[in-house]
């Protein structure tokens, strides 16, 4: 699938897309080097790629609701409204019969919670880096000018400064009646630059109840960045640091797959009693496109979904990486009638139905893979992992990120504690290298794609 | 005495020789910088070789000094600051040998800085929002904290309203009196005063209020200072910066800290009002913060205020001082510029303060502070479990329920047999019983 064709899938934005590719090279010009000025080669004819890059396998996901009903039948969505009338004490339609969805894009669905968080709360405010114009992915498009700029706003270039404001702002009683916190929703604007508020995140954000017994709390604190690799990133637009946060208790940390789960989530995040920092995998900005319910809801944090069910393996994944095992699995299913790819599949599926204990087991001939999507990292959903783990016996987790430190090792030592006597096989984790971050020439060879997944697949079924 | 700076309108310095050349040949395009034909470069905010000058009002006697117009104070205001700042040395003086005996395990005295801190206290309204470093503790028992909450909070114990002992001594808190707790890393509240500010700004009811944040010489080196700055002067926030320059920062002189003009040379960098005011002078602090808080919330932007004052104690108990500086140097420092003496004498050159009162006061204090004490060091502590709470709002983690129990059941089986642990449990209240019971 073309450029344009995806482009073209994102409906109206095309235009946007062009400003929008302008701003963001030269942002990354500014980051590069604050000093020189910011043009653009206006002879260039051919107009690069989005900075939040293209992955054309997402379009033929079968994970994106591509139907009104799909979308309103999601697993655990909960409205909003239906809230409401529960309270109130009415009967709800909790089908969501009636409602509407919408084609969108992710960032076209971040807005729109942002939008949601914004109308349901007047304490909301939107800010960071570049954000009133719309922000360099677009998440904030129109909304200074819809809620205004005492709102929506244009931070200086300090990212401490932007997580400390938003504690600040947070740790207020701004609801005289509940004495509920002020709702700071702020963007890094990028993941790679986390790193100067990190001792705001984790001295001051992740303490900040724990150390006032309870008197302060920075819950509406909600800070946003664009995460994982691209294609074009390097070293500095690529990065996966959620492993990071695991040692960071008090924090939430939550990483969406689609634009449905997006907003649900984040929605979800914003108005969760904890600080939440919500990673969003920028190729899914633009290539993950579904229908998306138009109302207000939430979807459960701390909680994994099953995507696919399977009885031999367990694969669990999050973000970009969702839709590289679900293109794994395929090549696993169906694989190419020549070459060595598909010839190492069809020995290893003989291997597996001719496997002993697989015949005595009774299962399938060709092995049947559950894949999870842990969408919470922190605090993360182990009893699902094992319930899951306890009936494959086998476990493979797949992550951007390095595996050295990462959520793999994690999953790998609480599944190795837990479910010892039901594991057919050593956890395997693929995860990025540990080089110190995503090479730009290298990223093919660096980021977890398909073939690398499948192989991990076959060894740990093999075992 | 202050010119209120307009909210729009601010006379930017220009050289005399800028402003000729400013009508010759015009401007930037993009900045309202004057064109000179000269290379013009500069190092200094007062225009002159001057360094910034610093506002005081009473001299070292006591005595006001020529042109000084002294705050309108009645004798019961003056003897509520004097009392306040009385108490800060009262108040160090047990609780540093407290600690001494290992009865807490630290502290940090405020010797020196009283008219800094007090003075401050009394200039903002008891519901301005306080984010401090960790010595000002003043402020607080300004708002009517009280001693026992202080003790308590020093020794951990059950009572300790700022964080059930989770942290070291002097790190208080407290929603009612607008005070956020104190965390150790220096500068973290810099950033936050200003989302604090602009909380205010947005809250009805709070408009009239302003987030004063306290920070020293050495915390103004961090990135968080000018990440702070930055947002309450660009967003704006109404937030007054109060820097506590007491020459060190633990051994690092000031000199050793920064090479510019002190804290207050920063201010305009920031396009915020600032001044310089003799930290040891409780009225001159008194009415610089005073007229800061006013212009802050009149320009809804930040203002900074640079007190400057000595540090006579150590930086805490973990430090000795006399490695780095002689004994002498301290004393001369107590002897000649000592801000309570400065403000005693004041008070009885009006008549409202003699040797007798001074004798009651300290005897009182004294006895005021011991009760405290004496009360506080014998409270167990909070109940174990509560080294589980707090962590997050909402439903407990499945890892923190599964680590406490993991804690009950090595309770039950060694928690009466394993001597360090016996021990440790007595002073606990309950003993630790409501987890291993269960």
């Amino acid at each position: 699938m073309t450029t344009n064709t995806l482009r073209s899938l994102s409906g109206s934005l095309s235009r946007a897309g062009t400003t929008a590719t302008k701003t963001r090279i030269s942002v990354s010009v500014r980051r590069r080097n604050a000093t020189t000025a910011t043009q653009t080669n206006p002879a260039a004819s051919v107009e690069p790629p989005p900075a939040g890059g293209h992955l054309p396998s997402i379009a033929q996901s079968t994970f994106l609701k591509q139907t009104r009903d799909q979308a309103l039948k999601t697993v655990g969505i909960k409205w909003a409204d239906t809230e409401l009338d529960e309270a109130r004490g009415h009967q709800s339609s909790a089908l969501g019969s009636g409602r509407e969805t919408r084609k969108m894009n992710t960032y076209q669905a971040i807005r729109d919670a942002l939008s949601i968080a914004l109308a349901t709360d007047d304490s909301a405010i939107v800010f960071g880096e570049d954000v009133a114009f719309g922000g360099v992915f677009r998440c904030t498009l129109g909304l200074a000018e819809e809620y205004g700029r005492e709102r929506v706003f244009n931070t200086p270039l300090t990212e401490q400064g932007v997580v400390g404001f938003g504690i600040g702002y947070a740790s207020m009683g701004m609801d005289g009646r509940t004495g509920k916190g002020g709702t700071a929703i702020a963007e890094i604007q990028f993941a790679d630059y986390i790193w100067p508020a990190f001792d705001q995140l984790m001295n001051e954000a992740s303490k900040f109840r724990y150390r006032s017994g309870g008197n302060f709390d920075v819950g509406g604190l909600t800070v946003r960045c664009p995460t994982m690799a691209v294609g074009h990133g390097g070293l500095y637009h690529s990065q996966s640091p959620e492993g990071f946060f695991l040692g960071m208790s008090g924090i939430k940390v939550v990483i969406p797959r689609s634009p449905l789960q997006a907003k649900g989530l984040l929605l979800a995040s914003i108005r969760d009693p904890n600080p939440v920092v919500f990673m969003e995998p920028k190729v899914l900005y633009r290539s993950a496109v579904e229908q998306v319910p138009t109302s207000d809801y939430v979807l459960p944090l701390s909680s994994a979904e099953t995507l696919v069910s399977g009885s031999d393996l367990t694969v669990v994944t999050y973000g970009t990486s969702v839709y590289r095992c679900e293109q794994a699995m395929h090549l696993l299913n169906n694989p190419p009638e020549k070459g060595a790819v598909g010839s190492n599949i069809r020995d290893a599926v003989k291997d597996w139905a001719n496997h002993p204990a697989i015949k005595s087991n009774g299962k399938g001939k060709s092995p049947s893979i559950e894949l999870i999507d842990l969408r919470t990292i922190l605090p993360y959903d182990l009893p699902s992992v094992l319930q899951s783990v306890q009936r494959t016996g086998r476990l493979l987790v797949v992550h951007e990120g390095p595996v050295t430190g990462g959520v793999g090792m994690q999953l790998a030592g609480e599944i190795g504690k837990r479910a010892f006597l039901n594991l057919d096989a050593p956890v395997k984790v693929v995860g990025g290298w540990d080089t110190p971050g995503v090479a730009l020439q290298y990223e093919k060879f660096y980021i977890p794609d398909e073939i690398r997944i499948l192989d991990a697949m076959l060894e740990v079924l093999a075992y | 005495m202050f010119r209120r700076a307009s909210r729009s309108l601010r006379t930017p310095f220009l050289h005399p020789r800028a402003s000729f050349a400013t009508r010759a040949l015009g401007r930037l395009p993009n900045s309202q910088s004057p064109i000179v034909s000269q290379p013009h470069f500069f190092n200094s905010v007062t225009g002159s070789n001057e360094q910034i000058p610093a506002f005081r009002l009473l001299d070292g006697t006591g005595v006001p000094i020529e042109g000084a117009d002294l705050p309108e104070i009645d004798e019961a205001f003056a003897r509520k600051l004097y009392e306040n700042m009385q108490l800060l040395p009262n108040l160090d003086n047990i609780l540093y040998n407290v600690q001494r005996q290992g009865k807490i395990s630290f502290y940090m005295t405020a010797y020196g800085e009283e008219a800094t801190i007090v003075g401050s206290a009394a200039a903002l309204e008891d519901n301005d929002e306080v984010l401090g470093q960790y010595r000002e503790m003043g402020v607080l028992l300004w708002r009517g904290f009280g001693l026992d909450n202080v003790m308590a909070q020093c020794f951990g114990n059950h009572e300790d309203t700022s964080g059930k002992g989770r942290q070291m001594p002097v790190h208080f808190g407290s929603p009612k009196h607008h005070f956020h707790t104190i965390s150790s890393p220096l500068a973290t509240q810099i950033p936050q005063a200003a989302g604090v500010a602009y909380a205010l700004r947005r809250t009805p009811d709070r408009s009239n209020s302003v987030a004063a944040c306290f920070f020293g010489e050495g915390a103004a080196s961090e990135g968080d200072f000018h990440a702070g700055l930055l947002l309450a002067s660009t967003i704006p926030s109404p937030v007054v910066f109060i820097a506590r320059n007491n020459g060190f920062a633990i051994s690092t002189p000031s000199s050793e800290q920064y090479y510019g003009d002190g804290i207050a040379s920063r201010g305009p960098g920031y396009g915020i009002d600032t001044i310089r005011v003799d930290g040891n002078d409780v009225l001159a602090v008194l009415t610089a913060v005073r007229e800061a808080r006013a212009r802050s919330l009149d320009q809804g932007r930040a203002v900074l205020v640079e007190c400057m004052s000595y540090r006579v104690g150590h930086h805490s108990t973990s430090d000795d001082s006399f490695a780095y500086r002689a004994r002498s140097e301290v004393d001369d420092r107590k002897r000649i510029d000592n801000p309570l003496v400065r403000f005693r004498l004041y008070m009885e050159s009006r008549g409202w303060w003699n040797a007798e009162a001074e004798e009651e006061l300290k005897s009182r204090l004294k006895a005021d502070v011991l009760k405290a004490f004496k009360h506080a060091e014998t409270q167990s502590r909070c109940e174990l479990s509560e080294l589980f709470t707090d962590i997050y709002g909402g439903e407990e983690p499945w890892n923190i329920k599964e680590q406490r129990e993991d804690l009950a059941r090595l309770l039950k089986k060694y928690g009466e047999d394993w001597e360090p642990w016996r021990v440790e449990l007595q002073k606990f209240k309950n003993k630790g019983q409501e987890l291993s019971t269960k």
